[in-house]
């Protein structure tokens, strides 16, 4: 089943008299399930195709679907439903509520969907302890190395259960060792889950364990590989 | 109401020096608000208080054109009647006959003219405080009697003393010549001027038989129970009344009063509304740079499924924080000083004019009312909440997008 299609999606940006093409003529389509990395130098056009699939920024023309939902048609309530329920998204850095600690910071999402208070303490238990961080609970993020972060803001992706984790250079700001470690959470993720994850990164290191990798250049898909056995 | 409670309440002590200013501008203006409106509601209850406690009283019931043109001939026929039915009709005992004319006073060696009015002793003594205000001898204590009691200011004019006989020379109802000789049986001190040097009171039965009135009357004196009152017991007494006669209540009656009232409220009115502007900017201020700093963090939450409407909602939480803040310390502030000065009194430069024109006394004692607690707070905390209500509304433009590319 597919989880994400692109279909001919082009977003223009301008400056002055510049036209920057960020998307020409994208067409993707990524399974469910699927582990994804899309690599591009900076520049290339992936945070702005992870927001056109995120339905934070609306392309200027193509058509962006979620499972069957045609999103480039959403409104912008309709949009954030969407990202609320069935996306999470994980930011390369800063993506913390600062005064919140990392349980509340998990919480606070579950509180906006409404869920009971007794279930999202329960929730945000687990899945802090499904990313190493239970011991780390009650810290703010100024406490905690940027890994720590990192781990609480995917806790925070994934606790909703989304069908679909985006992460925009979730490794840019971490060290060599602490990235592995992160990219590790995701595969584990990925494989316990079954949650599509669409990653986007210019690191090497990362790109070696997607299973799929989608490199780009100027807006333009311009290599689809499909690696065996990581 | 848990995190995003929290939430609220630790992102006001991000800059706490900042929360603090701004709460203090609301506790300041707050507590100047209850100080101010306790001393000019409680000045005004005086003022009207004092005024209509001598003789005015809330209302009365007249012949049409008797309060601009005081003539003896415009008369309430049967007045003890008329007093009798309202007190009946209204269940109330506060209610008494008037009558009202002028004559000349003559003691052995000087003669001075006053108003003299004809009073039920009785009842008198529920409308008007004049009776308890007599310094030497008694008040009247019959209907008939040929007695009289003076002002103080009169007395000391007429060379009169308690005991000693005075002469009445005026025109009676009919235009007639009218005379008597009454007995001076108290002298009372208002502290009021005009009072104690123009009136003297003899009881109406004494009046009707020297002024030919036949049971007539001037006016029926009403007090209601509360201030708050006067207006349903005109109505009632509208109706009750023959068509011959009419009723006014103190604010036709004393018109200087509510107009003195009201030109001091609007003065006043344009301090509360600068005030009350102030603290809503300052708090505007505070929200939209607070607002502003937090760009970044506002756009990821969105980013995650997060409604503009949620973060609105909590930027007028935290402002209805702080607004409780100011709201229970400034009043609480402002009860406090008001209550100082209620003790030790209070006085302002220009208060002494004032207070001449109106019976007050030059120290002033504000009193603590919940109203005068409230109101002003009350407005200052909604002000807040609206003026917050301009960057909450900002966050519906927010685009997450663009406010997560600034830092
Ligand atoms: N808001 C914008 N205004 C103008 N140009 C933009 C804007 N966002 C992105 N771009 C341009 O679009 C291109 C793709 O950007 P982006 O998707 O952010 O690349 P990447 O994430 O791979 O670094 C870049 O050339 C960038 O300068
Ligand atoms: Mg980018």
């Amino acid at each position: 089943m597919t989880a994400i299609r692109c279909i001919n999606v082009c977003k223009t940006y301008h400056q002055g008299r510049d036209e920057i093409k960020a998307l020409d003529h994208v067409d993707l389509a990524i399974d469910e399930g699927a582990f994804v990395c899309v690599s591009a130098p900076s520049g290339g056009g992936k945070t702005t195709l992870l927001n056109a699939i995120g339905g934070l920024d609306m392309p200027d023309s193509g058509e962006v679907w979620i499972g069957d939902t045609r999103i480039d048609q959403l409104n912008k309530g309709e949009l954030a439903e969407l990202r609320l329920r069935h996306i999470g998204f994980v930011f390369q850095a800063y993506n913390l509520i600062p005064v919140l600690t990392a349980r509340e910071n998990v919480e606070f999402v579950m509180e906006v969907r409404g869920v009971p208070s007794v279930e999202r303490q329960k929730k945000s238990r687990e899945i802090l302890q499904e990313v190493g961080l239970e011991d780390l609970e009650g810290r703010r993020p100024a406490e905690m190395s940027g890994g720590q972060q990192q781990r609480v803001a995917v806790a925070r992706a994934i606790v909703t259960d989304p069908s679909l984790v985006l992460a925009d250079e979730p490794t840019a700001n971490l060290d060599s060792k602490t990235s592995e470690g992160l990219m590790d959470l995701f595969a584990k993720l990925n494989k316990d889950h079954g949650t599509t994850f669409v990653i986007s990164t210019h690191d090497r290191r990362v790109m070696a364990h997607a299973r799929r990798l989608v490199k780009m250049l100027d807006g333009c898909i311009v290599e689809d590989i499909r690696q065996k056995g990581t | 109401m848990g995190i995003t409670f929290r939430l609220a309440w630790r992102n006001l002590w991000r800059h706490p020096r900042r929360t603090w200013l701004t709460i203090s501008a609301m506790i300041f203006s707050n507590a100047v608000l209850v100080f101010m409106m306790s001393l000019q509601l409680g000045t005004y209850e005086l003022m009207i208080g004092n005024t209509l406690q001598f003789l005015t009283g809330h209302m009365q019931v007249q012949a049409p054109g008797f309060k601009d043109d005081m003539k003896m001939r415009q008369v309430v026929n049967d007045i003890d009647a008329l007093a009798e039915t309202l007190r009946d009709q209204l269940k109330l005992e506060d209610i008494t006959p008037r009558s009202s004319g002028f004559a000349l006073l003559s003691s052995d060696s000087r003669s001075y003219g006053a108003q003299i009015l004809g009073v039920d002793p009785e009842y008198e003594r529920r409308v008007s405080i004049i009776p308890s205000l007599v310094k030497q001898g008694r008040f009247l204590d019959t209907r008939e009697a040929p007695e009289i009691v003076i002002g103080e200011v009169l007395a000391r004019n007429l060379k009169a003393d308690l005991g000693d006989e005075v002469t009445l020379l005026g025109s009676g109802r009919d235009g007639s010549f009218a005379a008597a000789v009454a007995t001076v049986v108290g002298i009372f001190h208002s502290g009021i001027t005009d009072l104690d040097r123009g009136i003297a009171e003899v009881p109406i039965g004494f009046f009707d038989d020297v002024f030919y009135m036949q049971g007539a009357g001037h006016s029926v004196v009403l007090i209601t129970p509360g201030f708050w009152m006067i207006e349903p017991y005109k109505v009632r007494v509208e109706e009750l009344i023959e068509d011959d006669v009419v009723v006014h209540d103190w604010d036709a009656l004393q018109p200087g009063l509510k107009q003195a009232i009201q030109a001091d409220l609007s003065g006043a009115m344009i301090i509360y509304t600068v005030l009350v502007i102030l603290v809503a900017f300052s708090v505007m201020n505070t929200q939209l740079m607070s607002v502003l700093e937090r760009t970044h963090e506002f756009g990821v939450v969105m980013s995650l499924g997060v409604k503009p409407a949620r973060l609105g909602w909590l930027v007028i939480l935290e402002t209805t924080l702080m607004g409780l803040g100011g709201l229970c310390l400034g009043a609480a502030a402002g009860g406090l000083i008001t209550l100082w000065f209620s003790y030790n009194g209070f006085s302002f430069p220009g208060m002494d004019q004032m207070a001449a024109q109106f019976n007050l006394p030059q120290r002033f004692f504000p009193q603590v009312t919940l109203l005068s607690l409230c109101l002003g707070p009350t407005i200052v905390f909604i002000g807040s909440l609206l003026s917050s209500g301009y960057p909450a509304l900002r966050l519906f433009w927010l685009r997450p997008v663009e406010a997560m590319r600034t830092v």
